[in-house]
């Protein structure tokens, strides 16, 4: 691979960090994006360290499970964005399988069948995160933009089936982000504005579509927004426990470890979907704004590699990417603040757990190694 | 790049996709503008309230109950105390399935079986977080078998706690009462707020009627509590916002009873294997020395608690173990009233000290054939009225009766307390009866039944027919004569006294209206003619008036048990014992200046002088220092 001297601005922003950015530069490491990563890991390792109630077995399992993500995203920026786009369909493919084979095999946790056990344990559906935004980049690839009607057709099987199929054991959650992943790199790609104004309008007979085939649990969560006091101890406790913690944590929280709802266990899963409320709770409204920025740097940084991308392929996946891990953003904080519904949706690599954090770091692999092998634009 | 496409124009989608990226970094915005917005309301606007909810979630205040004043008796000695016993409690919101957990503590022996569906209705029916006690006091073993299998058990936990305890059981249940658990009709009765530390209240005798001044004040604790309901150690962090102090429970005063504990022990022992009753009362005070009822029952399974089959058992035994004879059991007097019939009969001019009459062992009133029979079926032959108390001969009392009328036995009889509840300090008391022309024409509708005959008031003058007395109203009639005419309300409790003080309230016995004769002779009659009963060579109870170092004055009954109720359950052996005279005894000592007056009811005992009497004479012995324990 050529090693030109690309006429790129970073190249300034690297040049204080010396030897440093140049061996970054040689690992296809992206340093602004590390650094945002790093940051956003740091201070969720911090505020975890007081979600688990100070337990140092769990919070090294967390450090050590975000080690692996990190060599994994290490490992994924090694791979030449032609690489990826080659292997894409067969990823796709693969998934899809695994999907099913978790339909008919998985094994049963909580009411739902989400893992599938071949040697390591892992979420097919997690797969889908990468596959179905990679699927539709290659997809549109070659094709001229914006998509005409026939390929959006083709796109959007590529999208419905893999979200069919995770919504049906049941991971609602999942699913979504998964449809979200995929509908992006279809905006992105120039889905002609009549069409969202139609997905729009057309998305009320849907909404109540949806909600006739929604289970009981999730119909419940929808409601509960409504009136999280219509049902105080059951489904809207979780809401109202955590609109406390945040609302009391003011402007600079009650401090770090010293959150009462998060320590005395009134806030329910306190170190996983509902982390973001122990941050409101101990860190305050400052505390949360940082992490926002924290964020929204990382998602600008994501799109700033997505417009230098050098090809559709890279530039659409670089862009859902990011715009994906907005979406994880928001859906969490907009659930634990009482905006929308409760969807199972992790706060993006501060809640406690490996699964998501390795696709997701293995997502910002993809972005470092789009940026890194970029070659000069051909104008 | 290989020209595959050739209609792809590269520049065109390069600003297409920069507009697209434009377009959706500015919904992005937007939307984590909605999210900093909803922030800054819950953070920033609504901080207060949120604040307040917080703390009223993790701050608790937690009820603690005083502790029990004791009850002792005159001369100090404990009648009820607290004792510390591990109980095992639940608290329902940590137990994950109910059913299963109660089953297997069912299964462990730890709670009965037929509980269980009455500790599911407390588990659902209670505040937030109270325990629910399922077993008062564990053994030593049951607390070792528990304590293994405790993991198994989330929710439910043996906490030490005081419990009341009765030392001497069943000999004292009746006077001092018991304890039971609070019940929700308890809460409504009593001041709820001042109970929600605590798990029992008095429900019968001393216990239930000085409560107020038992149970002392709650306390609280201010606690931090974790979302199970478990408290967590108050430690430095995140209490910027003090606990209020916490305020200490004020023990329940202490109560002195006026039983003396050794005539209590030996009532109770003299009426071991029969139902009946003991009264002893200090006739110039109206304290009560002993109040004691048989079959008794132990007061500690109250405390405790007991399994609704052995309070079922408890309940429907034919002897009646929880019904308090002494103040309640309403019998026909019999003889015992002869004393006040005499005085009657002197103050009204019915009869003097010189009128005889020839007894034949029957009465007949003019112009009827029925006979009135005496006890003695051959007479006491001439007969006065010194000579008739001392006999007990009902002819004698037959014929005055006339010549009194039932209206002036029943102004007599209400004199010295017969007829209505004596005001005794513990309730439940029986107002027994003193029948008049007013009250048959009251009491009954039919224009044959409200007429009073002749034959009535012969009957009522050997206290028979309607006439009823409690074993504690002939105690304090005979009281009265004792005295010769001073009343005093019978009195259980003579004083209370504050533990951290120590001040003391007494609680005299209240002095009723004197019963004033005009002749004070009347007084010396009667009395002379029950102190012969006693200790004269003719009397119906010398036997158990003999050889004694005092003097004293009593006077037998024998009543007649006029039916069994039809409803009862049919036992040859015990219908026949029901049928049986009820044995009474009324006395006092010494003869001059009394300091004891006793009444003792027998049912279905045969015989008052034979088997109530000398009953009477043990309880004076021992009050008056010539017992078995004052010889010890």
């Amino acid at each position: 691979m050529p090693r030109s001297e690309p006429l790129l601005l970073d190249s300034g922003k690297a040049a204080p960090l010396g030897d440093l950015g140049r061996i970054m530069r040689r690992l296809n490491i992206d340093g602004p994006l590390l650094g945002g990563l790093l940051l956003i890991c740091g201070l969720g390792l911090v505020v975890l360290y007081s979600a688990v109630g100070e337990s140092m077995r769990l919070w090294l399992s967390q450090l050590v499970r975000l080690g692996v993500a990190l060599l994994g995203m290490f490992i994924v920026a090694q791979m030449p964005p032609d690489f990826l786009r080659r292997w894409t369909p067969w990823g796709f493919v693969a998934g899809l399988i695994l999907l099913m084979l978790v339909l008919t095999t998985g094994e049963i946790g909580q009411g739902a069948r989400r893992w599938l056990d071949l040697g390591i344990r892992f979420q097919p559906s997690e797969i889908m995160k990468l596959a179905v935004p990679m699927m539709a980049a290659w997809y549109l690839h070659e094709r001229p933009l914006p998509p005409r009607f026939g390929q959006l057709m083709v796109l959007f099987v590529i999208i419905i089936a893999p979200t069919l199929l995770i919504a049906r054991q049941p991971d609602l959650g999942t699913a979504l982000l998964v449809a979200a992943s995929g509908l992006i790199v279809v905006v992105l790609a120039g889905l002609p504005v009549r069409f969202m104004v139609t997905l729009a309008v057309l998305s009320v007979p849907g909404a109540f579509g949806l909600w006739q085939l929604m289970e009981g649990y999730q119909k419940q969560r929808v409601l509960t927004l409504f009136d999280p006091t219509s049902d105080p101890l059951g489904a809207g406790y979780n809401i109202i426990q955590s609109k406390i913690a945040i609302g009391s944590g003011g402007l600079f929280g009650k401090g770090w470890t010293n959150g009462s709802q998060a320590q005395l266990k009134y806030l329910p899963e306190r170190e996983t979907d509902f982390i973001f409320a122990v941050i409101g709770e101990e860190l305050g409204l400052l505390g949360v704004l940082s992490l926002l920025c924290l964020y929204l740097f990382v998602v600008g940084r994501g799109l700033y590699i997505a417009i230098q991308a050098p090809d559709t392929f890279s530039r659409l996946l670089a862009g859902s990417i990011s715009l994906t891990f907005f979406v994880y953003v928001f859906v969490n904080t907009a659930m634990v603040t009482g905006l929308v519904p409760v969807v199972g949706v992790p706060l993006p690599l501060v809640s406690f757990g490996g699964t998501s954090m390795v696709t997701l770091m293995a997502g910002f692999g993809i972005l470092m190694s789009i940026h890194s092998h970029r070659k000069l634009l051909p104008h | 790049m290989r020209l595959l496409s050739p209609i792809k124009d590269h520049h065109s989608e390069r600003r297409l996709f920069m507009g697209r990226v434009a377009m959706t970094a500015t919904i992005a915005i937007l939307l984590l503008g909605t999210v900093v917005a909803r922030l800054v309301q819950l953070q920033v606007f609504d901080y207060e309230l949120f604040a307040e909810q917080s703390l009223g979630n993790r701050y608790r205040i937690e009820a603690v109950p005083p502790t029990r004043g004791l009850i002792y008796d005159r001369e100090g000695r404990v009648l009820a105390e607290n004792l510390p016993a591990y109980q095992l409690e639940m608290i329902p919101e940590q137990v994950a399935d109910l059913d299963d957990t109660l089953q297997r503590l069912a299964a462990l022996q730890l709670i009965a079986v037929d509980d269980i569906a009455h500790f599911k209705e407390l588990a659902n029916s209670g505040p937030r977080f109270k325990p629910v006690t399922l077993n008062f006091r564990l053994t030593d073993t049951e607390i070792a078998n528990f304590a293994i299998q405790r993991p198994r058990f989330q929710g439910i936990d043996f906490q030490p706690r005081l419990i009341r305890h009765y030392p001497h059981g069943a000999a004292v249940a009746h006077a001092v009462g018991y304890v039971g658990a609070l019940s929700k009709e308890d809460l409504q009765r009593l001041e709820g707020s001042d109970y929600a530390g605590t798990a029992h209240t008095g429900k019968t005798g001393v216990e239930s009627r000085y409560e107020e001044q038992l149970h002392g004040d709650v306390g609280y604790n201010n606690v931090v509590t974790n979302a199970l309901g478990r408290q967590v150690p108050v430690d430095s962090r995140d209490l910027a916002n003090a606990l209020p102090a916490n305020e200490s429970p004020a023990p329940g005063d202490d109560i002195y009873t006026s039983l003396d504990l050794d005539l209590q022990l030996m009532a109770s022992k003299a009426l071991e294997g029969r139902r009946g009753a003991v009264v002893a009362i200090d006739p110039w005070s109206g304290e009560i020395l002993a109040l004691a009822s048989a079959p008794g029952f132990d007061p500690n399974l109250f405390a405790v608690g007991m399994s609704t089959s052995q309070y079922a058992e408890l309940q429907d035994n034919m002897t009646r173990p929880l019904f308090n004879r002494a103040i309640r059991g309403a019998y026909p007097p019999g003889s015992t009233i002869k004393p006040m019939l005499a005085i009657a009969a002197l103050e009204s001019g019915a009869s003097n000290l010189q009128r005889t009459t020839l007894c034949r062992g029957y009465f007949r009133l003019p112009n009827q054939t029925h006979r009135y029979r005496d006890w003695k079926p051959e007479g006491h032959g001439r007969i006065d009225l010194l000579e008739a108390l001392t006999q007990s001969c009902d002819v004698y009392f037959y014929e005055i009766s006339n010549a009194l009328g039932i209206d002036n036995m029943h102004k007599y009889l209400d004199m010295f307390g017969l007829g209505h509840a004596t005001g005794i300090d513990i309730s439940g008391e029986h107002d027994g009866l003193v029948p008049s022309r007013a009250w048959k024409e009251r009491t009954f509708s039919e224009p044959t039944d409200r007429r009073w005959y002749n034959g009535e008031t012969v009957i009522a003058s050997i206290g028979q027919g309607y006439m009823l007395a409690t074993p504690l109203q002939l105690a304090s009639a005979i009281a009265a004569v004792a005295t010769r005419g001073t009343r005093y309300e019978p009195h259980l409790v003579a004083t209370s006294q504050n533990t951290l003080t120590g001040e003391r309230t007494m609680y005299p016995a209240k002095r009723l209206a004197d019963i004033q004769l005009q002749d004070e002779q009347s007084w010396d009659v009667t009395i002379a003619g029950m102190h012969a009963v006693m200790q004269g060579d003719r009397g119906t109870a010398r036997a158990a008036g003999a050889n004694a170092k005092y003097q004293m004055a009593g006077k037998s009954g024998t009543a007649q048990v006029f039916s069994i109720a039809q409803d009862e359950e049919y036992d040859e052996k015990l219908v026949d014992e029901l049928l049986r005279d009820h044995a009474l005894f009324v006395a006092f000592a010494p003869l001059e200046n009394p300091r004891i007056a006793v009444a003792v009811v027998i049912e279905n005992g045969s015989s008052g002088s034979r088997v109530a009497a000398p009953i009477a004479r043990q309880i004076m012995d021992e009050y008056l220092g010539y017992g078995s324990h004052a010889a010890q």
